[in-house]
């Protein structure tokens, strides 16, 4: 679809680690510029990729914040840090003599959206961990709570709340997808979840094809980090949980974090960063797992798990241990009829 | 404001590094007198660690930093290691060097395409003989370089996808080995990776094959290399072309110690300085918080405390200084390949006199030279089948990870008491690097290499003090975190 209007980007960096911009730029075909430059999405500034540096960097949001040229899209990366004392004198945007903070609060006004890239800037994420020494928030939402730096009922030009694109990082197609829907005038809020998530992404949980499927089907669980096993019933694993369609796209062209043998830590979700134990390992109460299969009931659960695990194949019970195939699917010809 | 009242010029936002930073630089005749480099960015991982049970830093240290995830990652499983009292098996050992490995090449790239030569593609070269080349090449966003090299970039980190999952914030790299076993068809795949990352690089980036750049042994070599061909058969040799140009060899000269803690049993650790190899040792390592808006004094990391102080008086930076035996000392490319002997790298910081501009970016590249040919013996070396990854349980106690990130020596130290972290300091290489003065008012490694680095009158952003930057690759989410 050929796109002759230009949909202005300006991208800050707030409290971040810079691995959104990281993520974004592994987008497949062709790279970043090109995946979102055939929506006719063009980069003000971006703190890695643009050239201008010191005052000329400063001059462009300068002329976003007076209403020189019009900004489309204000993508924040990071948590906005309220601390010390309310001042967000731990970020100051260099060169300005401004908080980031401030910063942010001049430029989403004049917006016509504001997107939150990652879950720091949707809901102030590890850097709002422990103690949150710099009082980390997100744009919108403080975890859970709707609020953030720039409230609850902040509406953006568009009237459109901030468009969440949790995850840490997000996938690259998750920003360039949902940034290219934005240019093509294709969002409404309604596309959007209860926590500012495009549904497009978010309707999906991360247990949506996962490859460890029939180990989970019979709960033939890992014991310990390497094992090809379900992850969910020892170390942590909260893709039953977890908004995303991660196990329906390919992370780094082959991977995924249950591909990668490791557990998701359901970091789409708000205070994933705060969970009740260790992140490695399944919460429980009677060897019941505390966190269940969203939507499952937990009486259905405890009697699936003591079938399935009664009916376990015993391939599928010593694979579940071993770090490679151990015991490969029988070989054996169809059966007449 | 960006501006310069009297003979000082404040300089930011500094862009096309990772993270936050400002520089302040004291003019004099026409030359930077003095500088001071800021890190104004606290996010307090240190103070967020605290508390925690132990194997959670495999969540939390990799989310400092994006683009230095995985080197963040060993660091800590390392330090966790240490407490656990295991050993991984070989082809853990082997997968977690692959994928240090190339997080710090794809760095390394990113490094050359993305943030250090878009600025010789500046208007401000426009009489130059080489510009419209540079400009065809360099310019930020839409040069050939960075439309070439960075979707083979994302080829290349196909790689993680296989070995970790996602890069970055993998979980991946365990105290005992990593999660992820390869199979024998995965191996082949690594391997097709591998390659198809050495055409892209021996194609446009270096046009000749890897290992001719890793053997070149001198300067004059170098230049014998660069003037073989025009100057736009390879990026490496447009590079050298402007370097010598702009006299890149004479710029931005560093403290002159160098430091590595050695890698992939491919590069030596030790120090290195007027022309004297020795040993690294890490506790000789001092964090010194004079010029830091923090309480507390100069102390080791496993006796060190964060503590943000906002209105310190005499403060300007949240970045500690770190110290060797009381000494500035620079890590990164450049110092690994001195410390290890590199004839190249030790020539050229001989004739810098302790490394420029010029130095670091050759030695980065030839580093990246020197790791693909390594990284495809390391995946022929895996054995599908055989272990991974074993078990580890983390008991008291205090130890410390050390790892070369793309950027130079990483450190965690680690204390774990009643089973939750009591103690957590991160040194990392930016933080080195880009340190403010100390109690003795010795100015860290940029700060010392910024004098002398030219000014014109009324420039606002130097260009040659970007170059100088630059040329350290800083990552400034490190430095502080």
């Amino acid at each position: 679809m050929p796109q002759d209007r230009t949909f202005n980007v300006l991208w800050l960096q707030a409290a971040s680690c810079g691995g959104c911009t990281m993520s974004a730029l592994a987008a497949e075909d062709g790279g970043l510029m090109r995946a979102l430059g055939r929506f006719g999405i063009r980069l003000l500034w971006h703190p890695s990729l643009s050239e201008e540096s010191g005052a000329e960097a400063v001059a462009i949001l300068d002329d976003v914040a007076a209403g020189r040229v019009a900004l489309d899209g204000l993508c924040i990366e990071g948590a906005v840090l309220d601390g010390p004392d309310g001042s967000g004198r731990f970020q100051m945007l260099s060169g300005t003599g401004r908080s980031m903070k401030d910063w942010i609060k001049t430029l989403a006004p004049r917006a016509r959206h504001v997107v939150a890239i990652g879950s720091c800037a949707a809901y102030g994420g590890v850097p709002s961990a422990g103690i949150n020494p710099t009082d980390a928030v997100g744009l919108q939402f403080a975890a859970w709570e709707p609020g953030g730096a720039l409230g609850g009922h902040f509406r953006s030009a568009s009237g459109m709340p901030v468009i969440n694109i949790s995850g840490c990082a997000p996938h690259p197609g998750w920003v360039v997808e949902t940034l290219a829907a934005l240019a093509l005038d294709d969002t409404n809020p309604d596309d959007l979840d209860t926590l500012g998530r495009p549904r497009a992404i978010a309707d999906h949980l991360a247990h949506h094809g996962c490859s460890r499927n029939e180990f989970y089907e019979f709960k033939a669980s890992a014991a310990r980090p390497s094992d090809r096993g379900c992850l969910m019933e020892n170390l942590g694993c909260r893709a039953t949980q977890a908004p995303g369609d991660c196990n329906l796209r390919r992370w780094n062209g082959f991977g995924s974090c249950t591909d990668g043998g490791f557990t998701c830590i359901n970091c789409t979700s708000p205070g994933f960063e705060s969970p009740a134990g260790p992140f490695q390992e399944t919460a429980k109460v009677a060897g019941i797992p505390v966190g269940l299969p969203v939507d499952m009931p937990k009486a259905w659960f405890v009697a699936l798990a003591a079938l399935s695990k009664s009916a376990t194949p015993q391939r599928v019970r010593a694979n579940a241990h071993a770090d490679h195939v151990v015991v490969p699917p029988a070989r054996r010809p169809p059966k007449l009829p | 404001m960006t501006g310069s009242p009297g003979t000082r010029l404040i300089v930011g936002p500094f862009n096309r590094v990772e993270g936050d930073l400002e520089v302040t630089l004291d003019l004099a005749d026409g030359v930077v007198a003095e500088a001071r480099v800021t890190a104004p960015l606290y996010r307090g991982f240190e103070q967020i660690l605290l508390g925690r049970p132990p194997t959670d830093a495999l969540v939390i240290a990799p989310r400092i930093c994006g683009i230095c995830s995985v080197s963040q990652s060993v660091a800590a499983a390392r330090a966790l290691r240490g407490l656990a009292g295991v050993v991984p098996p070989a082809n853990g050992r082997l997968a977690a060097d692959l994928i240090v490995a190339a997080e710090n090449a794809a760095d390394h790239l990113t490094h050359f395409v993305l943030f250090f030569t878009p600025d010789l593609a500046r208007a401000c070269y426009a009489d130059r003989p080489w510009f419209e080349t540079a400009r065809r090449r360099f310019a930020a966003n839409s040069g050939e370089a960075s439309r070439l090299l960075l979707p083979a970039r994302t080829r290349f980190l196909h790689l993680m996808g296989l070995l970790a999952g996602k890069w970055p914030h993998s979980l991946a790299l365990q105290p005992g080995g990593v999660t992820k076993a390869i199979d024998r068809g995965e191996r082949m795949r690594l391997l097709a990776i591998l390659a198809e990352f050495r055409e892209a690089l021996e194609t446009h980036l270096f046009a000749d094959r890897l290992e001719r750049i890793a053997a070149l042994a001198s300067p004059a070599e170098l230049d014998a290399w660069a003037d073989a061909a025009p100057l736009d058969r390879g990026d490496f040799r447009l590079f050298l072309a402007i370097a010598r140009d702009l006299g890149f060899e004479r710029l931005g000269r560093g403290p002159g110690l160098f430091a590595a803690s050695g890698s992939f049993d491919l590069f030596r650790p030790g120090i290195w300085s007027d022309g004297a190899h020795g040993e690294f040792d890490p506790a000789e390592v001092v964090e010194d918080v004079a010029s830091a808006w923090m309480n507390g004094s100069t102390a080791a990391p496993f006796s060190g405390v964060t503590l943000p102080a906002p209105d310190k008086v005499g403060a300007y930076t949240w970045c500690k200084a770190p110290r060797l035996g009381g000494r500035v000392a620079e890590v990164g490319a450049l110092a690994r390949q001195v410390v290890d002997g590199h004839p190249l790298a030790l020539a050229l910081v001989g004739r810098s006199g302790g490394g420029a501009v010029l130095d670091r970016v050759v030695a980065r590249l030839v580093e990246l030279a020197r790791l693909i040919p390594a990284m495809e013996a390391w995946v022929g070396a895996l054995v599908p089948g055989e272990p991974f990854c074993v078990a580890a349980n983390v008991g008291d106690g205090a130890a410390a990870g050390l790892v070369e990130a793309a950027r130079g020596t990483l450190g965690h130290w680690l204390t774990v008491r009643d089973g939750r972290i009591g103690g957590y300091q991160i040194v990392a290489p930016t933080t080195w690097n880009f340190s403010p003065r100390d109690t003795a008012g010795q100015p860290g490694a940029l700060e010392q290499a910024l004098i002398g680095t030219p000014v014109r009158p009324g420039d606002a952003a130097p260009v040659a003090v970007q170059h100088v930057v630059r040329s350290f690759d800083p990552c400034m989410v490190c430095t502080v975190h």
